[in-house]
């Protein structure tokens, strides 16, 4: 257990070398391993020259196909972290009987609990989202461009600089050890006065002007720079769960920094928001937090909804059933998940009726959810269905979901809930919706989009080894977890005394050793997709038979996405032009105006990292001279003229007339 | 349709194996535990009326229309049907229609504030019978219970006799935690500052498990006590005998025992000082501080001197909220109703 130093030295705050936790061996031997991964990673980027290409082509780009690829890279990267953590999880609570402490004493597996949740929710499924609507949305309704570039490079920034905070809590200092949301009064100054809490707040606050800008940028994108003719019940259905997902953003996010800025208070000027004493209320905080959390979980599945719908009826070969009935169930989901969050807590002791009528308003959502179900059933019927990757993974996701989706159900009733909140059950739950909703949809879309957004068909063997590992594991892994939580296990335990639950946490431990081959084979499928690239490559711009206006572009898509903007007749605008015999362009071309690169976002989220680490620590004349320096840097790119660029209509005409040799070339 | 029907029995195949095996919380010994396993039960049932078709429908959609199965009917433009989607909304609609009525009734029979009004299935309970009452706080890192009504105290050992109505006055001493015993009934959460109630009941004579189901920091693993269901004679020798031992639960004794503490051993308490319950829900327990009911009462009597004295009862009740009244300090507000259920005063 660390000794907490009290004193704050003017120069370094709270920071002291006593703040690297040497003592630990498993967190130095995860140090020394990213620390050698990182200096071969370097090496290698400084070995073939890559530091202009990626200064230059990536970090600055404003090109939101790009910053797309960047928020997946970053997703995954972090996915490895949470997984980390959660296979440590699993190990200890696998052998932690009979009096053996295991490997992870409470002071460590506290943290390592909360920051999976916390990295898994916040810095890899909303990077993937996130990712995935960046990348598709322009393409989708056939423009150049989000509605704000600049703005967001620096939304991908700020995301990127919160997980770069979390991953300095882990070798400088500590992290939280309250558990995902960070209920007080265990998260107020007096029971968790080191800097865990404080990373945790900063980590998510920078984060969270990420997500909320890019929020923000997509609306708008969405909302006023679709291709003429796109009416609203004319857009490709991922872009309307994608709009959905973003105006929740726009409406929770502001709820979460309002709430984790009253914490802050608490902590660091003595207010009582929260506090036990002077007339502080903890339970406030609980109800805010999750009138940002529930809607967040929706943010999260929305989008994958979209991309489900994309898939079914992609592979399938047919319309989409019901068009309109999804986009209502949309709409009607987006709206009331503001009405149900009192549902995380039950068991706080508000009245029957209230229970009652927040139970009953979270069942009302698996209406239009039951009705997707049923749509993408019967998108199914009378099709043509190939089972190509993407598909297989929407079949698990369509199986694996349902029964998540009816445990929810059943933890909607209040007096189930009683008996069930907290306890193993509810963690197969939101595991079950979350990775069998979330991440199976995920993996639909990469793989997917993967041969539009890189130019490559993924492996398909390696794929399919990934696909089986993932979803066995997830079975073995999880169902026990309903199991041990009717034998009345609860969450969050890191020692049990009842040997008969043993064998039950050890096929969960099975399970997650499963998803890792699963991740490994992931690893190995993007690493095949590379060494065979050259045989994988999608010449066509449309390997899948696509319906809507992403294939209607080369594979990747040039700079600038459409070198005419399309019109469009139907809601699957491309499979409608390639009925109607549509030909592309090859002549004709105009200069395109492009909005250009800019090193803003990067500094701008770099100072606000800086900033972030010195309130964690205490160093108050670095957090001052960072707000300066953060202050200056913004007003210094508001001067920034230099801002857009055309591409010449003879470079256009260049690269489309590339394309149609490529195309010629593999008929 | 028989065929989903044969299948959602199948499923349901391991939930009763699970009931066989020690799946505490589908077969409790207490009657509202009971009454909430059943609730899984049928909610369950209920929604595998949709889960099973939706799942069989996927497996055999996914089949038949196979790109390889030339039989099957190919239309790639049928994308409407009036009819399908009256069943696809309609469906659940009336599911979770049947599901909210039960809700609306189950939340409000089980709410754990409501005094109980059966000891099981087959015994009703006189609306004016006297629950056994326990006041129960959950400290850093294990559990007081003050028995008030007989003047002792246990920390980590809950015992009720068997078949007598228990209340359960609860909270904490720092952080939440959430009071919960499977075998008994649903867990209510335990709160610095407040005061939550649950009622409940054992009806078999036997040891078993409570905990915190809420994490609450470092110790939280070993957060546990055994509660036992016994006779009334067995209750009567066990107080009895608690008595006996004379260890007084005081202010200083409550400070001293309030301290942080992990795998906590079971002590016996054989006095307990008034209004010590009281004192901890209100923040108070060090002499000379300010409790919080008299600190909000002053605060709602600013200003306000122009009300009469039921006026200012009535005030200061609505801005009590969930916190116990002191008999003492407000003799006003002792009598009047809070949640439509009587208060209990210590």
């Amino acid at each position: 257990m660390t000794q907490y130093p009290i004193e704050t030295s003017p120069i370094f705050g709270r920071l002291t070398l006593n703040a690297i936790p040497y003592y630990d061996p498993i967190i130095m031997g995860t140090l020394a391993v990213a620390a050698t991964l990182g200096i071969v990673l370097l090496a290698l980027i400084h070995k073939n020259r890559l530091w202009g290409t990626l200064w230059n082509d990536w970090f600055t780009s404003i090109d939101h196909k790009k910053i797309g690829i960047m928020y997946m890279i970053l997703g995954l990267v972090m996915m490895m972290r949470g997984f980390a953590d959660a296979i440590m999880m699993r190990a200890q609570q696998a052998i932690a009987f009979n009096g053996n402490e295991g490997f992870l004493p409470p002071h460590h597996y506290d943290q390592i609990f909360t920051a999976h949740g916390v990295i898994m929710i916040f810095f890899v499924a909303m990077p993937l989202i996130t990712g995935l609507m960046n990348y598709l949305i322009p393409l989708q309704i056939g423009a150049r461009d989000v509605a704000f570039p600049f703005l967001n490079n620096f939304s991908f920034w700020m995301t990127a600089m919160g997980a770069a905070l979390i991953m300095a809590s882990l070798f400088v200092g500590e992290f939280a050890m309250t558990g995902w949301l960070a209920y007080p009064p265990l998260s107020g100054i007096f029971q968790s006065p080191y800097v865990g809490v404080d990373y945790y707040i900063w980590a998510l606050q920078i984060a969270g002007v990420g997500t909320l800008l890019s929020g923000v940028n997509l609306i708008v994108t969405i909302v006023k720079m679709r291709a003429p003719g796109m009416s609203l019940m004319k857009m490709p259905i991922f872009t309307w769960t994608s709009l959905c997902a973003n105006v929740l953003i726009v409406a929770a996010f502001p709820v979460l920094t309002a709430v984790l800025g009253m914490l802050t208070m608490d902590r660091y000027l003595g207010t009582n928001f929260f506090t036990n004493d002077l007339g502080g209320n903890s339970m406030m905080y609980v109800n805010l937090i999750w009138i940002w959390g529930h809607p967040e979980v929706y943010i999260l599945i929305l989008p994958l909804f979209g991309v489900f719908s994309e898939v079914v009826s992609t592979f399938s070969r047919k319309r989409l059933f019901g068009y309109s009935s999804m986009v209502y169930a949309t709409v009607v989901i987006t709206i009331l998940s503001y009405l149900v969050w009192l549902h995380h807590f039950f068991t706080m002791g508000s009245g029957a009726s209230v229970n009652a009528f927040f139970g009953i308003t979270t069942m009302i959502i698996s209406i239009p959810t039951g009705a997707k179900i049923f749509n993408w059933l019967f998108t199914m019927y009378k099709g043509k269905i190939s089972f190509e990757l993407p598909m297989m993974w929407t079949i698990a996701f369509m199986i694996t979901f349902v029964i998540g989706g009816m445990t929810g159900v059943l933890l909607a009733v209040p007096p189930a809930d009683f008996v069930l909140h907290n306890s193993l059950f509810l963690i197969a739950h939101f595991h079950n919706v979350i990775i069998g909703g979330v991440l199976f949809g995920l993996f639909a879309a990469i793989n997917f989009w993967a041969p539009k957004a890189l130019g490559v068909k993924l492996n398909e063997f390696w794929g399919k080894v990934s696909f089986w590992f993932w979803v066995i594991g997830f079975y073995f892994a999880f169902m026990p977890l309903y199991v041990l939580g009717l034998m009345g296990v609860t969450r969050r335990m890191s020692q049990f005394d009842d040997p008969s639950l043993q064998i039950w946490f050890q096929i969960a431990a099975l399970g997650a050793a499963m998803i890792a081959v699963g991740i490994a084979a992931m690893i190995m499928q993007f690493y095949a997709t590379y060494r065979d690239r050259a045989k994988l490559r999608d010449t066509t711009g449309d390997p899948w038979g696509g319906r809507t206006l992403e294939w209607a572009t080369s594979s990747p898509p040039a700079e600038y996405n459409f070198a005419f903007t399309p019109v469009v007749y139907d809601t699957d605008a491309w499979a409608d032009m390639k009925k109607n015999g549509y030909k592309r362009p090859t002549s004709g071309f105009v200069d395109i105006h492009m909005p250009k690169n800019t090193a803003a976002g990067f500094i701008i989220s770099a100072i606000s990292a800086v900033i972030g680490f010195a309130l964690v620590w205490h160093i108050w004349w670095l957090a001052a001279g960072g707000t300066v320096a953060l202050l200056v840097a913004v007003i210094a790119h508001t001067f920034n003229y230099k801002r857009d660029f055309y591409i010449k209509a003879d470079e256009v005409a260049r690269t489309e007339d590339a394309r149609t040799k490529l195309e010629q070339a593999h008929v | 349709m028989f065929k989903p029907l044969k299948r959602s029995l199948l499923l349901l195949v391991p939930l009763f194996l699970l009931a066989g095996c020690n799946t505490i919380v589908m077969n409790p010994k207490g009657d509202i535990a009971s009454q909430q396993a059943d609730l899984i039960v049928l909610s369950t049932v209920l929604m595998l009326i949709i889960i099973v078709p939706v799942i069989f429908l996927t497996c055999f959609f996914a089949w038949k229309y196979r790109k390889a199965n030339s039989q099957a009917e190919y239309d790639p433009e049928w994308d409407h049907s009036t009819k399908l989607e009256l069943v696809i909304w309609g469906a659940p609609l009336l599911i979770i229609i049947i599901l909210g009525l039960v809700t609306w009734v189950s939340t409000h029979k089980l709410d754990p504030y409501r005094p109980l009004d059966r000891i099981n299935a087959s015994t009703p309970l006189p609306a004016d019978h006297k629950p056994l009452v326990v006041q129960v706080t959950s400290l850093d890192w294990k559990w007081l219970f003050i028995y008030p009504e007989q003047g002792i105290a246990t920390v980590n050992e809950l015992v009720t006799p068997v078949n007598v109505p228990v209340r359960f006055k609860i909270t904490s001493s720092t952080v939440m935690n959430s009071f919960y015993i499977p075998a008994l009934a649903g867990q209510i959460y335990s709160m610095p500052g407040m005061e939550t109630t649950l009622n409940a009941v054992i009806n078999e004579q036997g040891e078993w498990e409570g905990f915190s189901a809420n994490y609450s920091g470092a110790g939280f693993s070993h957060m546990r006590f055994k509660y036992r269901g016994v006779s009334q004679d067995e209750f009567d020798n066990w107080v009895a005998r608690n008595k006996s031992y004379g260890k007084e639960l005081d202010r200083a004794a409550y400070l001293e025992l309030e301290k942080p503490t992990t795998k906590h051993p079971v002590e016996y308490y054989g006095k307990v000082e008034q209004n010590l319950f009281h004192a901890i829900v209100n923040r108070c327990v060090v002499e000379g501080t300010v409790c919080m009911d008299t600190q909000m009462m002053a605060d709602s009597m600013r200003n306000r001197t122009n009300l009469s004295a039921d006026e200012l009862a009535i005030l200061i009740n609505e801005a009590m909220c969930t916190i116990a009244p002191n008999a003492d300090a407000l003799p006003l507000i002792t009598s009047s109703k809070k949640n439509g259920y009587d208060s209990v005063s210590n």
